[in-house]
């Protein structure tokens, strides 16, 4: 598991982001290099929610910022509407940018604690000189009313008298000020309590239906991204496991990683107790993985092969591809 | 434990453990049922262990203290310990300091410093919440396992419906400061009482549930702790209130087996109800 290639790539009208050979590296001390992405291809067409999931430390949130260009991958193209973000000047770049927006993981932290809330929602707008003072304000007070917050009680509030659930839509107004056409959300309800998850999760959903978002969301949570997605990117130390359509990874994973993971899953109801954990261990260091497929030294199906030659992801069913030589199904 | 403190502390009732009165005792006294009694599990295992003290010494602290073992002894019992919660090569990983451990293996540390004095009693607040699945399942295994090779009960604080239903035989839902349920797991489960216990299982993504569905939310927040409301505190969030839980507080009944829950009209109650 965890290979590389282009299979699963589609080539139509309705692609908006096209990522080819994706590869972040960081330079660690010692001349050693974390291998955070290495060759990460896919692509998202317009209105779908692609979830990137996986284990901490998979290259997850690296992978979210490199399409932003932040900081700009080493190698590799990410292509959006049509536009090779890679290749682009700074200024370009900068003005590209306003369509793709991020939702951070911790909404308490990511918000300027000396900022109002009227300031935080309208920054992006005076930045980027939209529109007159007054229709700035109204925007602002719709935003706040779309994501549910009352803009006579919060305007002139600030981050730190808000609960984590009211940051972080005070995060997703100012993330939709600018009228984005894509959304990267990385882990946006993990910091926050389990009745605040599903209120923020329908929210994102009403977000996208209003505006005609396409969104990427990561995710560590199988439960959270099986309620929001319509597409599955499962990552494994920073190359591709398995992706497709939902339903089919659930009910039929095709990848070991992405069974075990679907299997540590707890079930709320006693009577269908886990038998056994599917997975030992942890990840291997991202600064030395190992040979072949990455995935070989936790998996049960490992083989010679799998430690000499690195799987290819190849279609096992209609819109389902997984790297692996000896997959599920 | 009696770990609150704060000038602006007011508490009251009893607490007995195994026999012992720890409300009554002076704080040395209560101390000294710990490690060896009692012993903690805390949440965050990023900041939980002391940073500029190797693994080794922390581990052995308490065998040291409460079992009267000798250094020698006591770094033989930490290494141990750290192969009973499978850490592989427990002899380098006392060297080691906890910057340069993964959470999972923080984790695991902890359980092992809990576990080190053969405690009678493990509380466990929320162990596994800062983990991933995968390493969530495999802490809980290991505790589970543990609980029934040392023969120690355990208390498990969590807010994962999930993981009481498979690593618990009792459970207790907590509202606003209050239990509003107990009862065996199986028949918690089988047969909910509370709406907010119902509420808050609807509420939680499934990975049974159909994609893209729509999850059901518990509407509004928390009643404010300074002023609760005088009947049910769960009355301004609730589908079925009536006037009664507004006006009166309901008390604990019990439906047999086990089963308590502190609600006016519970679920399953024919009379009274809107949607």
């Amino acid at each position: 598991m965890a290979g590389s290639g282009t299979a699963h790539m589609r080539n139509n009208d309705e692609v908006v982001l096209e990522v080819r050979d994706l590869v972040v590296e960081f330079k660690v001390g010692g001349g050693k290099v974390v291998n955070a992405v290495s060759k990460i291809s896919f692509d998202v067409c317009r209105g779908e929610t692609l979830a990137v999931v996986g284990e901490s430390g998979c290259g997850k949130t690296t992978l979210g910022k490199a399409v932003l260009q932040l900081p700009p991958p080493n190698s590799g193209d990410v292509i959006f509407e049509g536009t090779n973000l890679s290749k682009l000047p700074k200024e370009q770049l900068r003005s590209a940018r306003t369509a793709m927006q991020m939702v951070f993981q911790d909404p308490i932290s990511s918000l300027d604690p000396r900022m109002t809330v009227r300031d935080l929602v309208e920054e992006p707008l005076w930045i980027w000189d939209r529109s007159n003072e007054e229709d700035r304000a109204a925007k602002v007070r719709e935003l706040l009313n779309n994501v549910g917050l009352d803009p006579e009680l919060v305007l002139n509030r600030r981050s730190y008298e808000f609960s984590g659930g009211q940051c972080q839509r005070i995060s997703i107004a100012r993330s939709l000020a600018l009228e984005p056409r894509m959304l990267i959300c990385d882990e946006p309800v993990s910091a926050l309590d389990v009745s605040i998850q599903a209120q923020i999760l329908n929210l994102l959903q009403d977000m996208k239906d209003r505006y005609g978002l396409t969104m990427i969301f990561i995710s560590h949570d199988l439960a959270v991204v099986k309620a929001v997605s319509n597409r599955i990117m499962v990552m494994y130390l920073g190359k591709i496991c398995e992706v497709g359509d939902p339903e089919k990874i659930y009910t039929k994973p095709a990848h070991h990683y992405t069974s075990a993971l679907i299997n540590s899953v707890p079930i709320p109801d006693p009577t269908r107790k886990r038998a056994n954990v599917p997975l030992q261990g942890e990840p291997p260091s991202p600064v030395a993985p190992p040979s072949g497929c990455r995935f070989r030294t936790r998996c049960p199906a490992a083989s010679d092969k799998c430690a000499a030659e690195e799987p290819q992801l190849r279609e096992v069913s209609p819109g389902q591809f997984v790297a692996c030589h000896h997959p599920r199904v | 434990m009696g770990l609150l403190s704060g000038s602006n502390l007011r508490r009251s009732g009893q607490v007995v453990f195994d026999g012992k009165e720890l409300t009554a005792m002076s704080p040395r006294e209560v101390r000294d049922q710990f490690g060896t009694g009692m012993a903690m599990i805390f949440q965050d295992p990023m900041t939980a262990l002391n940073p500029v003290r190797r693994i080794g010494s922390q581990l052995a602290e308490g065998p040291r203290i409460r079992l009267g073992m000798d250094k020698k002894a006591a770094l033989k019992r930490s290494a141990e310990l750290l192969s009973l919660v499978r850490i592989p090569d427990p002899e380098a990983m006392l060297r080691k300091f906890p910057y340069q451990l993964s959470g999972g293996m923080r984790q695991r540390v902890m359980i092992a410093i809990a576990i080190s004095c053969n405690p009678e009693l493990l509380f466990a607040d929320e162990p596994t919440t800062a983990l991933d699945v995968t390493v969530q399942a495999q802490i809980l295994q290991l505790l589970s396992e543990l609980r029934r090779d040392l023969k120690m009960s355990m208390v498990l604080v969590t807010h994962d419906l999930g993981v009481v239903a498979n690593h618990t035989d009792f459970v207790a839902v907590m509202y606003a400061g209050e239990i509003v349920e107990q009862a065996p797991t199986a028949e918690l489960f089988a047969n909910m009482k509370m709406p907010y216990t119902k509420a808050l299982l609807d509420s939680i993504p499934n990975i049974e549930m159909k994609s893209g569905a729509r999850l059901k939310v518990i509407e509004g927040r928390l009643p404010n702790p300074v002023d609760r409301p005088k009947g049910c505190g769960f009355v301004t969030r609730c589908s079925y209130a009536q006037q009664k839980c507004h006006d009166e507080h309901p008390p604990l009944v019990d439906a047999g087996s086990g089963h308590l829950y502190r609600c006016w009209y519970p679920l399953g109650h024919t009379i009274a109800r809107k949607p």
